[in-house]
């Protein structure tokens, strides 16, 4: 205790203050000075940017309007009657439900099989988990970019593997059937490797005497990773799962590039049906529209995901 | 998972891991490469030939880029933003999570709760009113326009990790400085900031790398292309050169170098940070 005061007096020494005799308590009048000069900057900022922006478009979805002077053309419910009757919305929903189907039945596993793999010390390991984390930290828009090179029907690589075949190389981005598909990849390509991360960060920190003890007892490796290693990563599946379908529906830069949604909404998510029927023609009440359907989609989503599977966390 | 006795006896498990380990690897890499790779061909070569090495390589297409001002404005654009957005999420958030973490007052775990309401939702919900107002408020086309709104955005997760790390430094510290005259706010100057460079940094990392990949933001704030930061710029020059591959192969390898090279230098700050606000949040 006593070198610790020693430790704080030298720095407050050095602010030029002499440290009064008195004996005086964390008094109303320090916290009063740091409630009113440290809150507001933070909370003014939310407010404004975060919070309101919220309210407002649920104000403006009641109006057809265009952005410009005020709006005056109260239209009641009819923007989200509109939304709803939109063929590409429910499009854009199947897409978002695709994404997270994906990213369950394929990327979770990929990710944890690899964790499992690579959490491990050996040789090339932390080069392995670097390399698969890397498409993580690429920008989206520079990842969809790249794999609009790839599946480019002329130049790509996919055209390439096909004119070896002999076959004629398909427009994958181009047609309705496939351009979803070709994103899914991408999607893939893109984000197995932060799951990995999740998992390997969870396995390193995990017991191993309770790991061992089931090997003494004579259980096998597959026993083992069964009964033990799984459950025990249990916490860590439920926030990775979580993090897939929050990803999933905010998922919009990577999609630009690649498709800018098309051809005929066949891959539109969420927010690029937002983007290109909201924002690019300025309809602020129906963009706004779309925007408080997500907004009630991810708040009832993270609300019932948390009270049904994060409860001890 | 070697098997103990015998370390170089086969061992299918240890083919079949490699095999699965070299094949996400090539499905990592080979876009990679082929990106990097076709910046240096010509594009009747990248045609006939988009995965392996030129043979003959055109050192001009990298070149052109480097020495345009484009790229660098680009480059410039993004910084200036990212700084922007890091310097005043660190100010506003440390301010904020010290204020949580130390100061006890009526409201404090509501107001907290309500800045934590930030994580539930992406920026994109409420973009057009966030327009409307930059717009009302001046700021469009500038780089604060962009910024204020991303710093709004990050403030919820940056708060909470700040103030995990803030409340671990022991209270008794607090007590003993606050006793012997030091005030709240020297306390956080000259203690609290200090000690905790390490999660300062994470949360740097987080801001620097959600904002210099931004796209959407910038995308509705800007309408000049001299202030365009990065990800906007390569939109735009892909659609001035559509076809020409070859060309946007190299100035896509160039515009994601510098990510890449902050992630060799500073690859555990960045996994750190990525991850921190999953496992700690």
């Amino acid at each position: 205790m006593v070198a610790r005061r020693i430790a704080i007096a030298s720095p407050v020494n050095v602010a030029g203050e002499t440290a009064p005799q008195t004996l005086r308590g964390p008094g109303w009048d320090g916290r009063f000075t740091v409630l009113i000069l440290f809150l507001p900057p933070a909370l003014l900022l939310f407010t404004l940017f975060v919070v309101l922006p919220i309210g407002e478009a649920a104000w403006y979805s009641a109006f057809n309007w265009n952005g410009f002077g005020r709006p005056t053309n109260w239209i009641g419910l009819d923007n989200y009657r509109f939304v709803l009757e939109t063929r590409a919305f429910w499009l854009a929903l199947r897409n978002n439900g695709l994404i997270i189907a994906v990213s369950l039945a394929i990327q979770l596993p990929l990710a944890l099989a690899l964790a499992l793999m690579l959490a491990e010390k050996f040789r090339g390991a932390v080069a392995l988990r670097m390399l698969f984390f890397m498409p993580y930290i690429l920008a989206e828009i520079a990842t969809g970019l790249i794999f609009s090179f790839v599946y480019d029907g002329d130049y790509g690589l996919v055209a390439s593997i096909w004119r070896t075949f002999g076959a004629e190389p398909p427009h994958l981005l181009a047609s309705t059937d496939t351009a979803m598909l070709a994103v899914l990849i991408v999607v893939v390509w893109k984000y197995f490797g932060f799951h990995m991360m999740l998992f390997i960060a969870a396995l390193q920190s995990l017991d191993k005497s309770l790991v061992e003890a089931a090997r003494i007892d004579g259980a096998t490796r597959t026993q083992t990773l069964r009964h033990v290693v799984i459950p025990l990563l249990y916490p860590t599946i439920r926030l990775s799962v979580f993090f897939a379908i929050i990803g999933s529906l905010q998922l919009f830069d990577l999609v630009m590039p690649l498709t800018r949604g098309g051809p005929a909404d066949s891959s539109n998510t969420m927010v690029s049906f937002l983007y290109n029927n909201g924002i690019s023609r300025m309809r602020v009440g129906y963009g706004s529209a779309i925007g408080v359907i997500l907004f009630a989609i991810c708040v009832t989503f993270a609300f019932t995901y948390k009270r049904w599977f994060m409860r001890d966390e | 998972m070697n098997s103990t006795g015998a370390r170089h006896a086969f061992d299918p498990a240890v083919l079949f891991k490699a095999l699965f380990l070299g094949l996400v690897a090539i499905f990592v890499l080979v876009p990679l490469l082929a990106t990097l790779l076709g910046g240096f061909k010509s594009l009747g070569e990248l045609r006939v030939n988009p995965f392996g090495l030129p043979s003959h390589w055109e050192w001009q297409n990298y070149a052109d880029i480097l020495f345009s001002a484009r790229y660098w404005q680009l480059l410039r654009n993004s910084l200036v933003i990212s700084t922007l957005a890091v310097t005043l999420t660190l100010i506003t958030a440390s301010m904020a999570a010290f204020t949580f973490a130390h100061v006890r007052f009526f409201g404090s775990s509501m107001l907290l709760s309500y800045l934590t309401l930030g994580l539930l939702f992406p920026a994109a919900t409420a973009v057009l009113p966030l327009f409307i107002k930059v717009r009302d408020l001046g700021l469009l086309d500038t780089y604060f326009g962009v910024a204020l709104p991303q710093v709004a955005f990050s403030l919820a997760m940056s708060v909470l990790l700040l103030r995990r790390f803030f409340k671990d430094i022991p209270y008794e510290l607090l007590e003993a400085a606050l006793v012997d005259g030091c005030s709240y706010i020297k306390f956080f100057r000259y203690v609290t900031l200090p000690l905790s460079r390490p999660i300062l940094a994470t949360v740097g990392t987080i801001t620097f790398v959600n904002s210099w990949n931004a796209y959407l933001l910038p995308l509705v704030m800007l309408n000049t292309d001299a202030l365009y930061p990065w990800p906007l710029g390569i939109m735009v020059y892909q659609g001035e050169y559509s076809s020409e591959w070859h060309l946007i192969l190299a100035f896509i390898t160039l515009t994601i170098l510098p990510t890449i090279i902050l992630f060799l230098l500073a690859q555990k700050h960045i996994v750190a940070g990525l991850t921190a606000g999953a496992v700690k949040g």
